[in-house]
Order: C-alpha cells, then sequence, then structure tokens
C-alpha cells in the first residue's frame, strides 16, 4: 500500500513537472525584458499596444456571439432529442464530436469554397459576413463541449415531466424553454459557455485563414517579431483560459448549493 | 351528457395496443379512481385526457366541447405527477403561479391566488422555500396547489401518493379528497393500491388489459366484483368451483354440499361449472344464525394478526381463508383439527 502511495508521488511530481516546467520558465523569460532584474515591462508593452486592445476585444466579442449562437443551437437541440429523440441521441452525439476529428483548417477551406464572393452566398464578400460566417466557424469549434455540458445539465433534471408540467399548466413551448428549461440548465450552458470563451479566445487557424483580427493571430504575429512580449502573452493567454476553467468550478460549485440542481 | 365523456378508446404503440376500446363518462364534481396493475393502461388513459398521447382512435370531450386533438395547454386541466415535477429554479409561491402567470392574470389576482392556494394546502408559512427544502408529501401539495391554481375544469392526479411513505400518504389522500370536495372540481385519480381507490373514490374503473373490467362504486367493485380479475385484484378473495346442479332452483353444489344461490346464476344451465367467490370476511367458522351455506373441511394454518385472526381452511383442494375477531377469553382453532364453515349465499358472487 505505501509503495503504491510512494509511486503515485513520483508519477504526481513527473507530471506536475512536464506540464509547469514550460510555463514556469515561460514566466520568468518573460519577467527578463529589462537586463539583470525581473520586471513586468513585456506585459506594460504588450497591454498599452493598441492591436493587443483592438483584437483582445474582437475575440471577446466574437466569443460573446458564438455563445449565443452556440446556445441558441445547442440548447433546443438538446432539449429536443432528449424528450422527443431519445433513440436519436448516438447520432446527434456522434455529429457534435465531429469538430474534434475534422481539422479547423479543412473546415475553414470548406467555407471558403462555399460562401466565397463568386458563390449563392458570399459571405466573405463582406467584413459582416466574414464575421458572421467566423462565429459560426467557432460555433462548429465549441459544438462538442458546449453540447456535453448542456446534455449533462438535462440529464440532471425530469424534462419530460417538467415539460408536460408545464404544458398542463398551459405554458407554451417558447415559455417552457425560456422559464423552466433554460434557468434549470443555467450552470450546465455558463459551463459550456466559459469553455467556449476560452476556446474561441485562443483560436488562430480560421481567424488568420478568414483574415480576421482577432487575438490568435495577432498572438502569432507577435511570436514571430518579438522576444520578450510573446512569452508575456502566453502567460496572459494562460491565465484567460485558467480563468475561465475557475470560473466553471465556482459555478459548478455554487449549483451544489442551487435549488436546480438538488 | 356527463362532463368527461371519454368514448372508444383505442391506443396502440407499435404492435402492441394498450387501451382497449374504452368508455367512460365522469359527472361534473365526480372523484372516479383508475385502478390496476402495472401495463393495465391506466396512465395512458389518463395522458390521453390530458393530451400527452394522441388516441389512434375515439374521442374525448370535456364540459361539452370535443378536446380530442387540441395540445395539452389548451385543455384547461391540472395535473398532479408521481414525480411531483415542481419546477427546481421556483420557489413554492413561483411555481403555484406558474399557471397564473401563463394565463396573463393580474399581479393582484396572483397574489391573492397564491395566498389562497397556499391555504388551501395549509403551508402558508413556506411561500419562499425552495422545492428541495420540503417533504416529499409537503412537495405533492405544493404541486397539487399549483395544478388547482389556475382554476382548471378537470384535475388528473398521476399515482400522486407512491412515492410518499405510508403515513404521509393515508395523511395525504384524505388531504385530496378533503380538497377536491371542497372545490367541487372534477377528479381522475389513477393509482395501483386498491386501498387508496376504495378509501377515496366516488367510483372506480377497475382496469386490466387496456379495458375497462368494472365501473362502480367501491362497495360495488369490492362486494359485487364482475369479473375474476376484479375479485383476485380488490381484496382477498375465495373462490370455489361448483356445479349447477338444479339451474331452476338455483341450486349449486360445491365439495359434495347444495348451495342455494337462486336468481345469481346469470343464465347459467345444470351442469355448468360456476366460480364463486366470497370474502373472507363473509365466512364464519362454525355454523352462524343467518348463514344459510355451509362447508367442511380442516384446519390448514391459522394466523395471529393481533385483532384478527386468519383462519385458512382446506375443502379438498381448495383452501379458504376466513377472517374472525380475536376474543381472549376463546383460543384460535388448532391446526389439523375438522372446521365447518358457513356463509350466507347472498354474500356468494359468480365469477364471469
Amino acid at each position: 500500500m505505501k509503495r503504491n502511495s510512494l509511486w503515485s508521488w513520483i508519477v504526481l511530481v513527473l507530471a506536475v513537472l512536464y506540464f509547469a516546467l514550460p510555463l514556469i520558465g515561460t514566466f520568468e523569460f518573460s519577467l527578463k525584458m529589462r537586463r539583470g532584474v525581473y520586471s513586468l515591462d513585456a506585459y506594460r508593452v504588450v497591454l498599452s499596444d493598441p492591436r493587443f486592445q483592438s483584437t483582445f476585444l474582437y475575440s471577446v466579442t466574437m466569443a460573446l456571439c458564438t455563445i449565443v449562437l452556440g446556445i441558441v443551437i445547442v440548447v433546443p437541440t438538446a432539449y429536443w432529442v432528449r424528450l422527443k429523440l431519445p433513440r436519436w441521441r448516438p447520432i446527434i452525439e456522434f455529429i457534435t464530436l465531429l469538430p474534434l476529428v475534422i481539422p479547423p483548417i479543412v473546415v475553414v477551406f470548406g467555407y471558403i469554397r462555399l460562401y466565397n464572393t463568386s458563390s449563392w452566398l458570399p459571405l466573405t464578400g463582406s467584413a459582416w459576413g466574414t464575421n458572421v460566417l467566423l462565429a459560426f466557424g467557432y460555433a462548429t469549434l465549441a459544438l462538442p463541449y458546449m453540447y456535453r455540458a448542456v446534455d449533462t445539465g438535462l440529464r440532471a433534471i425530469d424534462v419530460a415531466t417538467l415539460t408536460e408540467a408545464a404544458q398542463s399548466l398551459g405554458a407554451s413551448w417558447f415559455t417552457i424553454m425560456g422559464r423552466v428549461i433554460l434557468p434549470n440548465v443555467s450552470v450546465a450552458v455558463m459551463s459550456g459557455a466559459f469553455l467556449t470563451f476560452a476556446i474561441v479566445i485562443g483560436e488562430f487557424v480560421m481567424a488568420a485563414l478568414l483574415s480576421r483580427p482577432a487575438f490568435g493571430p495577432y498572438m502569432q504575429l507577435l511570436g514571430a517579431n518579438r522576444a520578450y512580449e510573446p512569452a508575456a502573452l502566453a502567460v496572459i493567454a494562460f491565465a484567460i483560459t485558467w480563468l475561465c476553467m475557475g470560473l466553471i468550478q465556482l459555478v459548478s460549485r455554487f449549483s451544489k448549493a442551487s435549488p436546480a440542481r438538488i | 351528457m356527463a362532463f368527461l365523456e371519454i368514448r372508444n378508446i383505442q391506443k396502440s404503440f407499435g404492435a402492441a395496443q394498450v387501451v382497449r376500446d374504452f368508455n367512460l363518462d365522469v359527472e361534473s364534481g365526480e372523484f372516479v379512481s383508475f385502478l390496476g396493475p402495472s401495463g393495465c393502461g391506466k396512465t395512458t388513459v389518463l395522458r390521453i385526457v390530458a393530451g400527452f398521447e394522441e388516441p389512434s382512435s375515439g374521442s374525448i370531450t370535456i364540459g361539452g366541447h370535443e378536446v380530442t386533438r387540441l395540445k395539452p395547454n389548451q385543455r384547461d386541466i391540472g395535473m398532479v405527477f408521481q414525480a411531483y415535477a415542481l419546477f427546481p429554479n421556483m420557489t413554492v409561491a413561483q411555481n403555484i403561479a406558474f399557471g397564473l402567470k401563463v394565463a396573463r392574470a393580474s399581479q393582484a389576482e396572483i397574489g391573492e391566488r397564491v395566498r389562497a392556494m397556499l391555504a388551501l394546502i395549509k403551508l402558508p408559512e413556506l411561500g419562499d422555500r425552495y422545492p428541495y427544502q420540503l417533504s416529499g408529501g409537503q412537495q405533492q401539495r405544493v404541486a397539487l396547489a399549483r395544478a388547482l391554481a389556475p382554476r382548471p375544469k378537470l384535475l388528473l392526479l398521476d399515482e400522486p401518493l407512491s412515492a410518499l411513505d405510508a403515513k404521509v400518504r393515508v395523511a395525504l389522500r384524505q388531504e385530496i379528497r378533503a380538497i377536491q370536495k371542497e372545490l367541487g372540481i372534477t377528479t381522475i385519480f389513477v393509482t395501483h393500491d386498491q386501498e387508496e381507490a376504495l378509501s377515496i373514490s366516488d367510483r372506480i374503473v377497475v382496469m386490466y388489459g387496456g379495458k375497462a373490467e368494472q365501473v362502480g362504486t367501491p362497495f360495488e367493485v369490492y362486494n359485487r366484483p364482475a369479473t375474476r380479475f376484479v375479485a383476485n385484484f380488490v381484496g382477498t378473495l375465495n373462490v370455489l368451483e361448483g356445479t349447477v346442479t338444479d339451474a331452476a332452483g338455483g341450486i349449486v353444489e360445491v365439495q359434495a354440499e347444495k348451495v342455494a344461490l337462486k336468481g345469481k346464476l346469470n343464465g347459467a344451465r345444470t351442469g355448468d361449472r360456476l366460480s364463486l367467490a366470497l370474502r373472507p370476511e363473509a365466512i364464519a367458522l362454525g355454523r352462524r344464525p343467518g348463514y344459510d351455506s355451509s362447508l367442511k373441511g380442516r384446519i390448514a394454518e391459522v394466523h395471529f394478526l393481533g385483532s384478527v385472526i386468519r383462519v385458512r381452511v382446506e375443502l379438498g383442494e381448495t383452501v379458504v381463508s376466513l377472517d374472525t375477531f380475536n376474543s381472549p377469553s376463546s383460543p384460535p382453532p388448532a391446526v389439523g383439527d375438522t372446521a365447518e364453515i358457513s356463509f350466507s349465499s347472498a354474500d356468494v358472487s359468480i365469477l364471469q
């Protein structure tokens, strides 16, 4: 038993070193911009760069749009599959997993071929249209995470009986969705939303190939031309991701005390 | 014209027919129970009335309006579910107010109605609690208040007491009946518990194999079961096999003894085999004044149950159960003793 415990600790320490060392190294390097002393100069430079602000704002806006799009597509779909089409669940789950199998570069080339300026729906012909295309692309990328989060939330409530109870009280489908189902899976939706946010903030391929001023391409551009700033930017990106993960944990913990989960 | 008319309802799921030619009239203010074992179709009929299932054929009329093809939210019904189905994200008061908000009632009316409903279910101080903060019995009372708040025409109760413990069940079923009587609302109650159905219903529909086996008052269903299934399902029943020896005189031979059943033979002819049904409480050990029939047998088992002693008597290949009251001055019979049982032919039912 003690032997097992020792091995567990050894494996844990090795794993922590494997994951943490590069991060610690990057962080340490990001503090070395001023020769001889540790400083936050690299962070100051990055944060005061107008391109950082504009690309970050763009990506945050796109992330919020993607979250709304994801909720509008996923919540009714997952609800309907649970309520009326339970036999379709494996098929829907398979479809939602496809974005993990098909590389984003394939998806975005497909988009460009389908929606270019000479197509029947020339979305890439305008900045607004390309933004819409990018939001749909991001929603596709986030689909596996959003669907699973919402489906898990729906599993925790008796969807069929709650729906019938609301129907017997005169509620329409819209009311049932807005007042009964969505509030009861809000914690799950928020988990999916934070994951979507983390994915969109760091996404590079789609934004770069659709030529949109997003945070991912900015990080790549900075990485190719500067020494210390990319390290600072990487740490900032990690911090944002971790913040999202922390918020998911916080929301999940809040959910244990929430009436909706009991 | 009855308030609720269920006409020729048939329902199939794939190849399985779960409801067969179901007909029922329910008068306004009546409390009718659907009683039957699992899979007998009772819940399916209730769900068809509610609009959650569409019948394969037949029609439903509520208050003179045909509702067969209407959606559940257009039928003006209130429903209480076995699993409570309170909205977890809402407080008790918000749950009760839900139907009224959907109907766009004014805030003043909603507030007043919620207070009245909370008073009706005797939980006036629990309006701010969430469902998870309530016991099962309290949750079901809230579910009842929520169903009643929008003043539905018809109240449907789908095994509302099944998830509760025994004491709460008894208390709550009496409470449900009292509230139903107070409001005078037409109610259909689905249960598989015969005691529940017998104790609170105006009429009982005993269902089996998707059909109504018998519709009658609790007294009729218990004392005059129409079919062998009803007789076996509702209460304990002794079935004695007999042969008609004199159809004109109503004489049936059971275990070589003659039993006079004039007027009860339902057209049976001499030589026909019949099944005679008797409740344990209708049989006496020994000869009792006023009981016109008797049979001889042997005591096979004696179960002391406190105030009641259940005795099982062997009559040839048949064993009958009878109940006698405990008396401290007379000890219970001994197993193996010969015994005579007596009964009144008036208490005998002929099973179809």
